[in-house]
C-alpha cells in the first residue's frame, strides 16, 4: 500500500492534495449548526448527477416522446421511480440547502474580507444552479413545465429593442417547443453541470486559500501555537468535520428520504399537480406559479407595476434582487463580522430581510390580488431597503467587542 | 409578445375569483385489492373505450392480485398481448368533432386533479338539454363527456337555490340533485362503484407506491442504526476538542 503511495506521490500530489484541504487544513473549532449545509450542497450535487445520469439513459428529450418517456421511468424502468423522485426532491433540496448556506454567510459575515471572491463564486454557484434547475423543469414536458417556461422566456421577450430576438434565441423557435426542449436538455445535463462543477471547485478552493470563517467572525490565525504555528483553535478538518459531517448527513438523509419515500410531490410544491397534464400550448392552465424556490423572485417581478406599456421594470427588478447579493461585501461597513457582536440595527435589518424574503415566496405561489399586491411591493421595498440601507445602518450600530479566541455557545 | 406576456401575468389575477366546488372526499384504500379489481374491470369497461391510459401496462395488474391468464381472459379487449400499453383506437381528431375536447389520459388523472375531484366529478352529472350530449356536471361545468355509467346511477336534475354573492347579488345555484329516473343501483351502490373506480385510478396513477412506502420504511430504519452509529462515532472523536 505504502509502496503505491509512494509511487503515486511520485508523479501527482496525492498525499500533498489529502493534507492540504482535509488533515492539515485547519477549520475553527466553534463551527455550529449552520455549518453542515456546505457539505451538503455538495451531497445534493452528487445525489443530482447520480440520479440524473440514470434518468438520461431512459429520458426522451422529445416533444411527443418526453411526457411518456418520464412515465415510463416511473413505470417500467426497475427503481425508475425512484432515480425520479431523488432527483426531483433533490432539486428542492438542493435550493433549501442552498438558502440555509447562504443565510449562514449572513449571519456570521462570511463574505466579508478577505473572503469576497468565496462569496462572489458561490453567487455564480446560485445563478447557475436557478438556470439548471428552470432547465431541468422544462423536460417533464408537462402544463407547469410549458407553461412556466413560456412565462420565464417571455421575460426575457420584455428587454428593449433586443428582446424578441433574444427570446427567440433562446426559445429556438417562435414558441417553446421540441427545439427548446432540445437545447435545455442539452444543457442542463452537459453544459451547465460542467460550469457548476468547475465553479464549486472555485469556491472550495478559495476557501482553503483564506480559511474558513466561524460564528465568532474573528480569525484564528491570529492566535497560533508558538511552537507549531498552528492555529489554536483550529482543528483539522479530517477527521474532526469528516466525522461531524457524516452525522449532518445522515440527519439530512432521514429528512430527504422521508419526503422521498413518503411524500415526492409535498402537497403539490415538490411536484405540482399541473405537470402531470401533458404540456398543451393551446391550453393555458388557469393559475402559473413557479416552483417554491423561484417565488421570491416571482413576487418582485409581479410587484412592479408595467411602466410606460412594458414589464421591463419588474424584470429588472427581479434581475437585481438576485444580483443584488453580489454587492454585500462592499455594502457591509460593520467593524465586526459575525451576529453575535453585531448591534441591534444589523439584527432587526437581517430579521425584516428573512421576513421579506419568506413572505415573498408565500405570495409568489397565490394569486395577485390587489391587497397581496400591495404586500408584495412593501415586502419588494424591504427587501431592497437591507441591502441599500446596509452601509448606513452598519456603519451606525452599536456593536460589541470581538473575542480574541473563539467562544464556545 | 408584450401583450402574451402581460395576459400571462395578469391571469393569476383574474382566475382564482372563480368559486371552487365543493369536493366529497374519496372513501378509497389503495391496498384493498379487491375494490382495486373491481375498479379495474369498471375502468376497462366503461372507460378504457373513449379515454386511454397511454402508461399503463395491462399486465402491471399482476400488482393488484391478478394472474396473467385472468387479465387476458376478461380485462384484454381492446388490446393484443398483456404486455401491451392500455391504448385506445379513438382517433383525437374524431373525438374532438364529437366531444369538443379530446377525452384526456386517464393513467396519471388522479395525480392532475385529486382523487377526490374525480370522485366527486362522477358522482356530479345531471340532465342539462341545453347540453349537445344532454349532461352537465357539478364540478365541471359544460362538460364535454356524456354520462356513461347513467344507466346505472339513473337520470338526476338539479334542484336550485338562490343565494346572494359577496356584492349582495343574488344568483342561483345548485342545491342538490334529485333522481328522476331511477337506475339500475341505489345511490350507495353506484357510491361504492365510483369508490372502487377512483381506488384504481388512483393506484394506477403511481402503481410503484406500495413498494415505495415498504422500502421507505426499511430506508429509515437503517438511517435510524446509522445516527446512532455516526452519533458516537462523532462524539468519540471529538471527546479530546475542549
Amino acid at each position: 500500500m505504502e509502496k503505491v503511495i509512494n509511487w503515486l506521490d511520485a508523479r501527482f500530489p496525492l498525499t500533498a492534495s489529502f493534507k492540504a484541504h482535509l488533515s492539515e487544513y485547519y477549520a475553527p473549532k466553534n463551527f455550529n449548526f449552520w455549518y453542515y449545509f456546505g457539505s451538503l450542497a455538495l451531497l445534493v450535487l452528487v445525489i443530482q448527477i447520480v440520479s440524473g445520469i440514470f434518468l438520461a439513459m431512459h429520458y426522451k428529450p422529445d416533444g411527443d416522446m418526453a411526457f411518456a418517456s418520464v412515465e415510463y421511468i416511473m413505470r417500467d424502468v426497475p427503481f425508475g421511480w425512484l432515480i425520479r423522485y431523488m432527483h426531483s426532491t433533490g432539486a428542492s433540496a438542493f435550493f433549501i440547502v442552498v438558502y440555509l448556506h447562504m443565510f449562514r454567510g449572513l449571519l456570521y459575515g462570511s463574505y466579508r474580507q478577505p473572503r469576497e471572491l468565496i462569496w462572489i463564486f458561490g453567487m455564480l454557484i446560485y445563478l447557475m444552479l436557478m438556470a439548471e434547475a428552470f432547465m431541468g423543469y422544462l423536460l417533464p414536458w408537462g402544463q407547469m413545465s410549458f407553461w412556466g417556461a413560456q412565462v420565464i422566456i417571455n421575460l426575457f421577450a420584455a428587454v428593449p429593442f433586443i428582446g424578441n430576438d433574444l427570446s427567440e434565441l433562446i426559445r429556438g423557435d417562435f414558441v417553446v417547443g421540441d427545439a427548446t426542449l432540445n437545447r435545455f436538455f442539452a444543457l442542463h445535463i452537459v453544459a451547465l453541470p460542467l460550469v457548476l462543477v468547475g465553479l464549486i471547485a472555485a469556491h472550495v478552493i478559495a476557501l482553503h486559500e483564506v480559511g474558513s470563517n466561524n460564528p465568532d467572525g474573528i480569525d484564528i490565525k491570529k492566535h497560533k501555537d508558538p511552537k507549531t504555528h498552528l492555529p489554536l483553535d483550529g482543528i483539522p478538518f479530517h477527521p474532526y468535520y469528516t466525522v461531524k459531517d457524516i452525522l449532518g448527513v445522515v440527519v439530512f438523509l432521514i429528512v430527504f428520504t422521508t419526503i422521498v419515500f413518503f411524500a415526492p410531490d409535498m402537497g403539490g410544491y415538490f411536484l405540482e399537480a399541473n405537470n402531470f397534464v401533458p404540456a398543451d400550448p393551446l391550453k393555458t392552465p388557469a393559475h402559473i406559479a413557479p416552483v417554491w424556490y423561484f417565488t421570491p423572485y416571482y413576487a418582485v417581478l409581479r410587484a412592479v407595476p408595467p411602466m410606460f406599456g412594458s414589464q421591463f421594470p419588474g424584470v429588472v427588478a427581479m434581475g437585481v434582487a438576485v444580483m443584488i447579493f453580489f454587492a454585500l461585501p462592499w455594502l457591509d461597513k460593520s467593524p465586526v463580522k459575525s451576529i453575535r457582536y453585531r448591534g441591534p440595527r444589523y439584527k432587526i435589518a437581517l430579521a425584516l430581510f428573512v421576513l421579506a424574503f419568506l413572505g415573498l415566496g408565500w405570495l409568489g405561489i397565490l394569486p395577485a390580488t390587489t391587497l397581496y399586491t400591495w404586500v408584495a411591493r412593501v415586502l419588494s421595498v424591504i427587501y431592497f431597503a437591507f441591502f441599500l440601507l446596509m452601509p448606513w445602518y452598519t456603519r451606525h450600530d452599536s456593536h460589541k467587542k470581538e473575542p480574541q479566541r473563539v467562544t464556545d455557545q | 409578445m408584450k401583450t402574451i406576456l402581460f395576459l400571462l401575468l395578469a391571469l393569476p389575477l383574474s382566475v382564482f375569483a372563480s368559486t371552487e366546488v365543493r369536493l366529497d372526499p374519496a372513501p378509497i384504500n389503495v391496498r384493498d385489492q379487491e375494490s382495486l379489481q373491481r375498479g379495474a374491470r369498471v375502468f376497462v369497461n366503461y372507460c378504457l373505450n373513449c379515454h386511454s391510459a397511454n402508461y399503463m401496462r395491462y399486465n402491471r395488474m399482476r400488482d393488484i392480485g391478478l394472474t396473467e391468464a385472468q387479465i387476458k381472459d376478461n380485462l384484454l379487449f381492446a388490446a393484443d398481448k398483456p404486455g401491451d400499453l392500455m391504448k385506445v383506437s379513438m382517433r383525437p381528431q374524431e373525438a374532438k368533432t364529437w366531444f369538443g375536447a379530446t377525452p384526456p389520459d386517464l393513467t396519471v388523472i388522479t395525480r392532475a386533479r385529486g382523487a377526490d375531484w374525480v370522485y366527486t366529478y362522477l358522482r356530479g352529472f345531471y340532465r342539462d338539454d341545453s347540453r349537445p350530449t344532454g349532461w352537465n356536471n357539478t364540478v365541471f361545468d359544460k362538460v364535454g363527456m356524456p354520462h356513461v355509467l347513467h344507466e346505472l346511477q339513473g337520470h338526476r336534475v338539479p334542484v336550485y337555490r338562490s343565494e346572494a354573492d359577496h356584492e349582495g347579488q343574488w344568483h342561483q345555484v345548485i342545491d342538490h340533485l334529485e333522481l328522476v329516473k331511477p337506475g339500475k343501483m341505489t345511490g350507495a351502490e353506484y357510491d361504492a362503484l365510483v369508490a372502487d373506480l377512483v381506488n384504481y385510478l388512483t393506484w394506477m396513477g403511481e402503481p410503484a407506491k406500495a413498494q415505495r412506502m415498504n422500502i421507505g420504511l426499511g430506508v429509515l430504519l437503517f438511517l435510524g442504526v446509522f445516527f446512532v452509529l455516526a452519533f458516537y462515532l462523532k462524539k468519540n472523536f471529538w471527546k479530546d476538542v475542549h
